[in-house]
């Protein structure tokens, strides 16, 4: 193959790729706009409220044990690693303040996003894939149902909901992970204070930023999950690259969003 | 082309010059039908000839890249999704597998379209639900799941939901596949005895030749994205009964209604280039 075919194949495959970016984040800002406009209809309806707390249950009480174990962990690691550059400072009981910090603002619904990535978006997305391979939301159709009505706003406000709540969840466990080794491994009055030192440290604001940005996690994954499955094409195996590819772009788009939002934070000091 | 008797009446369904293409290959070429109220037409054709194709064009699933279809007086191009949602209300659609809503029993699912649709209270859909399931003789399966029932079952209740806003329409896709016969034979029975009994208009996707021949009214043959014959189901029995004739698209239609291994559809097959294929492959 000559360099310029080589380069023309170069700029062919590079242009593709970012044609197919756009048009992905195209495809899931219209199918936000879609659910966003039919979500009125589907709280009005009691069986909507019913699919909502529904898909919660499976969303979030699910996954509560999940989230604690890996969460309270998370706690327990974070105090151990940052009590040894700590204790020549002499300064090991900040433990609970970068553990409140950190786990409020960044790693509670981080990796409560993560989690709920794995868990629930996948099995949307395979559902729906599923749904998809079945006739069945042809069918919704053909009886004049809303699929976005019927199958995307319920999931997506349930996993909204519910990553806020695991979100709360999470940052308790993390914060009680740091507490249990501060009481069981540290110094006895690293955990004296920790409590205190947790409460005076952080503000407000530092619980309300992690909590915002779950939210917006929560949209992502059952956005891209009900994206991922509405687009199943090719039977199981299309249903099988929907699940992984919802759960690879899930945790991308977190991190992303992530990054965006410390930025957009650090920027305006909030 | 079309039945005597009925072309005085104004046609429920007509697709006019309808052409369809998937990645610059016309699925559908022109494709000409129209269906009268109170029929049954059979559209037959090989695997691929487009004939699912045209069924989902006038479904409003799909639409057209030229012509058009109306359906009970109006143009699918110039409805928006409100005006389709409100058209989609007087027609039923039986899929191929049934699609039975999983995650509902068969009851639910028959209810769904009721309770969305209609402002009844939950006793008077209960009834019609029973009502429905009765019709197609599953009223004992109204609480089972569609994973608990067979394939033969899940084609009825998928009857029943189709048929749970009275529509005025019937649309079946593939209804005897994977069907055992006498299963199969019962459905056609059912599209029969709704066809009869609701004055429903029956549109029937097939390529199961005795259904075919026992249900439809008229027939119309599908071959490669074009309409080869529409005709009365006695024409389409003259031809099958009949010698050959060296007329190629006769030829080809009875082959079809036959099943024969022999005539104008394999001797296409053949003739696509083997040879000249496997030369050119192998002087690269």
């Amino acid at each position: 193959m000559s360099a310029g075919a080589g380069q023309r194949n170069f700029v062919e495959v590079l242009g593709a790729r970012l044609i197919g970016s756009i048009s992905y984040i195209g495809g899931m800002a219209i199918l936000l706009t879609q659910a966003i406009g039919a979500s009125k209809a589907t709280l009005a309806r009691s069986s909507g409220r019913q699919a909502i707390v529904g898909q919660m249950v499976r969303v979030g009480v699910r996954s509560v044990g999940i989230v604690c174990l890996v969460q309270t962990f998370i706690g327990v690691i974070l105090a151990l690693q940052m009590a040894p550059p700590l204790e020549p400072l002499g300064q090991v009981h900040q433990i609970a303040t970068i553990i409140g910090i950190a786990g409020f603002r960044m790693l509670g619904p981080i990796l409560t996003g993560v989690i709920i990535s794995g868990f629930a978006g996948a099995s949307i997305a395979a559902e729906i894939g599923t749904m998809v391979v079945a006739e069945e939301i042809e069918a919704l159709r053909a009886h004049a149902l809303n699929p976005v009505r019927f199958l995307v706003v319920p999931r997506l406000l349930a996993t909204l909901v519910m990553m806020v709540l695991l979100t709360i969840i999470a940052n308790w466990m993390i914060a009680i992970g740091g507490y249990v080794t501060a009481l069981l491994v540290l110094k006895p009055e690293v955990s004296a204070g920790y409590w205190a030192l947790m409460q005076e440290n952080l503000l407000l604001r530092d619980f309300y930023s992690g909590l915002i940005m779950a939210g917006v996690f929560g949209v992502l994954i059952s956005l891209i999950a009900c994206y991922e499955g509405l687009k199943v094409r090719g039977g199981a195996e299309g249903v099988g690259r929907a699940t992984t590819m919802t759960v690879v772009y899930s945790i991308v788009s977190i991190v992303l969003a992530a990054g965006v939002f410390t930025t957009i934070f650090y920027v305006f000091e909030f | 082309m079309c039945d005597t008797d009925t072309t005085e009446r104004r046609p429920v369904i007509r697709v006019v010059d309808l052409v369809k293409r998937f990645g610059g290959r016309a699925v559908l070429n022109g494709i000409n039908l129209e269906v009268h109220p109170g029929e049954t037409i059979v559209i037959m054709g090989g695997s691929g000839c487009g004939k699912s194709t045209l069924l989902r064009h006038m479904v409003a699933s799909l639409f057209g890249d030229e012509g058009r279809v109306e359906l009970l007086g109006q143009n699918l191009n110039d409805l928006n999704e409100s005006g389709l949602n409100a058209l989609r209300l007087r027609f039923g659609i039986l899929f191929q597998s049934g699609a039975l809503f999983n995650s509902m029993t068969v009851g639910e699912n028959v209810a769904l379209p009721l309770r969305e649709h209609t402002g009844l209270d939950e006793q008077t859909i209960d009834i019609m639900v029973k009502i429905k399931l009765e019709q197609v003789g599953l009223r004992e399966a109204a609480d089972l799941m569609p994973s608990e029932i067979s394939g033969g079952m899940k084609k009825r209740a998928g009857l029943a939901r189709a048929i749970s806003l009275d529509p005025e329409i019937l649309f079946y896709d593939e209804p005897s596949a994977g069907l055992d016969p006498v299963t199969s034979a019962e459905i056609d029975q059912l599209i029969m005895d709704l066809s009869g009994k609701l004055g429903v208009t029956s549109v029937v996707v097939t390529h199961e030749m005795d259904s075919a021949f026992t249900i439809a009214d008229r027939m119309a043959m599908l071959d490669m994205g074009r309409m080869l014959k529409i005709g009365p189901r006695s024409e389409f029995e003259a031809l099958r009964d009949g010698p050959e004739t060296g007329d190629e698209t006769g030829d080809l239609i009875r082959q079809f209604l036959r099943g024969d291994p022999e005539g104008p559809i394999t001797a296409r097959r053949l003739s696509t280039g083997y040879e000249e294929d496997i030369l050119a492959t192998a002087g690269e």
